[in-house]
């Protein structure tokens, strides 16, 4: 992975871009000491690193528009934080560049049941969300996996999913409003507390842009009211290709689960393992929730057996106590960690159509042996958004190398199958360079023009999301 | 001019010497309409997978096609669009194209999302005759930026669609409508407790005729859990009614089309708004009204000439004139989102020529 060459003058200049920060923000709200901006060095994506020139921490949206007005008119780059969990690189600083980071701009701004949104200051974590009005029996939909450290602005920089988007949508979907800074440091505010933009949806534009258009400081998110309960059931297949089926049948048969998960046999290996959720012995698993009153599940579940059982399950395990579905989710949360604690791993985002899922995941496999290096697969099959865990061990000189080739291969066949690159996690750095696998040079120009009206000095976060020598002419200018 | 396939699109925008006035099936003359006329006929369902619950299709393919193809698997486009050719008094067959250019949203909004929510791909030949494509054809997709939201409600400005691919849901098997008999002035506070309670609420409106309107929709054991829940949560706002099945499904096609107002006088306006301030503009629009979307949207009929954004102030949100005589069709915008607005238009169609001055 490249990364432009930092501008040596602005490395020269730090001593008076610092100074200058200090003069419009809070002393301790901007950090220069080498051995404190390290903790910046990286994100979740922690195989690359980089110190940036400063870090600055504001308060308050006036401070971050000072900040940025600033930046701007020294022409300095900068790289937006939410809470640093960026599995693609999103958050990565370069050398000459200031990190933002929202981290302390976290309070609740506005809770209202009647119109049914919550506004945020950005830095807010997802689950804090939820938690300022679960004791009033509401929750904030979108749920990543790491949603009890993710920040909002990531979550809008990225537009997270999660495993129960099939039923609830992503973050766009659930996100009514921002207050965003441009890089000039003008604080504009885009929708609000009522549906759909009268205009252009900028809204929609700004959500899933990566932190390229401007910074989030506050948002306005839909919030929902609880279900009354949620049951999940797990079903044991003796082949990926049948699991695959099942979950078409499920879906066609006009039962809308809130989540479909998918866990293949290496992975079952690795969490039974770890934690112990007393998994079956099987090729793959597929654990399926729904909601509703107990009366409304039974229906579901009742259905959903029926279709199961066409499938000749090696077995059909529905919840029957809170304790019981807890084991259910037990061995999926826990997947990424039961595969941390055999191997380094990278964890790749790609989207296939459900339809072609027996196909990729033969090729997925072949693949695997191709590169020495095993694959487990786990993931939210009813939106068909795969997450590919390749091993690797780090300290093995040329695995790393070997893993980040199979990656590639991996999504590129995500992109043959119909489907895409990244269905949550974002491009960042890390599917930078394979973005003309999905796109033509002009579906690519199409979407810089975009930062070209938001930044036009391209300085917010600007060497992600495209390929360096598809946005050099930009960068330089 | 009519063209029927995505080249013949291209061609014809990089060949247009001035303003195309782009169109599928007309059935939505709002705001100006200035140049030759340009009508996308680029008809077809290129694919449908039920199993994935997803749909890809030329954008001028009639929306009635597009229903009844998905109706025969059981399924159906999950925001419920409405159309509006009744009430704006045209004629001519709806397109899907049509329809994500204005971003149409039935009463199905309020749980399902807008059209932009369920739109997950987009083929387009912007200003300078190039086919651009964004998106896909899989339900969950971030890579790079989402230029089909910023299609969706554009109105032709800044591109125009060739194809256009949608996630669909379920439709379904049993609906049943519990009715308030209540003025449109005092609904929403009731719309409000049932979008509030956990029982999946799909529809909430008023409508002249009827009163509080609350959907319910679903498995038909669940649906008649879920009405019987809201009948007790609803009983302190007065006497409710139950109606099932093609009923209930009548008051929605009503509410969603506007048939209360199809070959009335007036003029016609479209406030979304924050729900809870409904009553109040309710109150100082005067002349008849419509409640979407727990009060969220309200459609007004309004002695010809009325400035409705005059009359509603103060409401957060935005305003259209859908019929009338007003000067400003669409919602003035505050200066810094009206110049982001305008420079886009001119990266897209940098010649001003895809419908100039519709969206004002």
């Amino acid at each position: 992975m490249e990364m432009p060459k930092p501008d040596t003058d602005l490395l020269a200049r730090k001593p008076q871009i610092v100074a200058r920060l200090r003069e419009v923000l809070p002393r301790d709200a901007v950090i220069d000491d080498p051995n404190e901006t390290r903790a910046y060095e990286c994100d979740a994506l922690s195989a690359y690193r980089c110190q940036p020139l400063a870090v600055v921490l504001p308060r308050t949206t006036a401070e971050v528009a000072a900040a940025l007005k600033l930046l701007h008119e020294m022409g300095v780059p900068v790289v937006p934080r939410g809470a640093g969990t960026s599995l693609a690189g999103g958050s990565m600083p370069q050398a000459d560049s200031v990190v933002m980071g929202l981290a302390r701009m976290n309070a609740v701004l506005e809770v209202d049941y009647e119109n049914r949104f919550i506004r945020v200051e950005a830095g807010r974590t997802n689950l804090s969300v939820t938690g300022a009005v679960e004791a009033d029996g509401w929750f904030y939909a979108p749920d990543p996996s790491s949603q009890l450290a993710c920040a909002i602005s990531g979550n809008i920089g990225m537009n997270s999913g999660g495993a129960h988007c099939l039923k609830y949508g992503v973050t766009t979907n659930n996100l009514l409003g921002v207050t965003l800074v441009t890089m000039e440091g003008e604080v504009i505010e885009v929708g609000g507390a009522y549906l759909d933009a009268g205009g252009l949806d900028l809204l929609g534009l700004i959500c899933g842009s990566e932190g390229q258009l401007g910074i989030v400081t506050e948002a306005t998110l839909k919030i929902l009211p609880k279900p009354e309960g949620a049951r999940p059931v797990l079903i044991g297949f003796n082949s990926n290709e049948v699991a695959g089926a099942c979950v078409a049948d499920i879906i066609r048969a006009g039962i809308l689960p809130v989540a479909i998960e998918f866990m293949d046999r290496p992975c079952i290996v690795a969490t039974e393992a770890f934690c112990h959720a007393g998994y079956p012995d099987c090729e793959s698993l597929l654990i399926v929730e729904c909601e509703g009153s107990a009366a409304e599940i039974d229906e579901q579940i009742g259905l959903i057996r029926q279709i199961a059982a066409a499938h000749e399950p090696v077995e059909f395990r529905e919840a029957q106590s809170a304790d019981e579905a807890a084991r259910i989710w037990l061995g999926r949360k826990s997947a990424f960690g039961a595969m941390g604690q055999i191997n380094d791993y990278m964890c790749l985002d790609g989207t296939i159509p459900v339809s072609e899922l027996p196909f990729v995941l033969r090729r997925i496999g072949e693949l695997s042996k191709e590169f020495g290096l095993d694959v487990a697969n786990v993931f939210h099959a009813g939106d068909g958004n795969m997450h590919p865990l390749i091993l690797y061990n780090a300290n093995t000189p040329g695995d790393m190398e070997r893993c980040e080739k199979l990656g590639a291969e991996i999504l590129k066949l995500c992109v043959e199958a119909g489907g895409c690159l990244t269905g949550e996690h974002g491009v960042g750095v890390e599917k930078r360079d394979l973005m003309d696998v999905q796109f033509a040079p002009a579906d690519l120009e199409a979407q810089m023009r975009v930062k070209d009206v938001f930044d036009p000095k391209w300085l917010l976060n600007p060497a992600k999301v495209f390929p360096l020598g598809a946005s050099a002419s930009r960068r330089a200018s | 001019m009519r063209v029927e396939s995505e080249a013949q699109l291209a061609e014809a925008i990089r060949d247009a010497g001035g303003a195309l006035a782009v169109r599928g099936g007309g059935t939505r003359p709002v705001g100006r309409s200035l140049g030759a006329p340009l009508e996308v006929g680029i008809s077809g369902i290129t694919l449908y997978e039920p199993g994935a619950l997803t749909l890809v299709v030329g954008a001028g393919t009639p929306l009635a096609e597009v229903e009844a193809a998905l109706a025969a698997e059981g399924q159906r486009l999950p925001f419920e669009p409405a159309n509006w050719g009744g009430v704006l008094g045209v004629s001519g067959e709806s397109t899907v194209g049509g329809v994500v250019a204005a971003n149409v949203s039935g009463p199905r909004r309020v749980q399902a999302g807008a059209c932009r929510d369920s739109l997950i791909g987009v083929r387009f030949v912007d200003g300078r005759g190039t086919v651009i494509k964004n998106g896909g054809r899989v339900m969950k997709n971030v890579t790079g930026y989402d230029l089909v939201k910023l299609m969706a409600g554009s109105w032709g400005t800044l591109g125009v669609m060739s194809e256009v691919a949608f996630k669909l849901l379920p439709a379904a098997p049993a609906q049943t409508t519990l009715v308030l008999d209540l003025p449109a002035g005092a609904a929403q506070p009731a719309l409000a407790a049932a979008l509030g309670s956990p029982f999946d609420v799909s529809g909430a409106g008023w409508l002249p005729g009827q009163g509080a309107v609350v959907r319910i929709e679903g498995l038909s054991e669940s649906v008649e859990y879920r009405v019987g829940r809201l009948e007790a949560l609803l009983a302190p706002f007065g006497p409710v009614r139950i109606e099932r099945d093609a009923a209930s499904a009548a008051i929605w096609a009503s509410l969603r089309d506007l048939e209360p107002f199809i070959g009335k006088p007036g003029d016609l306006w479209r406030l979304s708004v924050k729900p809870s301030e409904a009553p109040g503009i309710v109150a100082r629009l005067g002349g008849e009204v419509m409640l979407d979307w727990g009060g969220g949207l309200i459609w007004a009929l309004l002695p010809e000439g009325s400035d409705a954004r005059a009359l509603a102030a103060p409401y957060s949100g935005h305003a259209t004139c859908m019929r009338g005589s007003a000067g400003v069709v669409f919602e003035p915008e505050p200066a810094p989102i009206a110049a982001l607005s305008a420079s886009l238009r001119a990266q897209f169609d940098p010649r001003g020529i895809l419908n100039p001055g519709r969206m004002g």
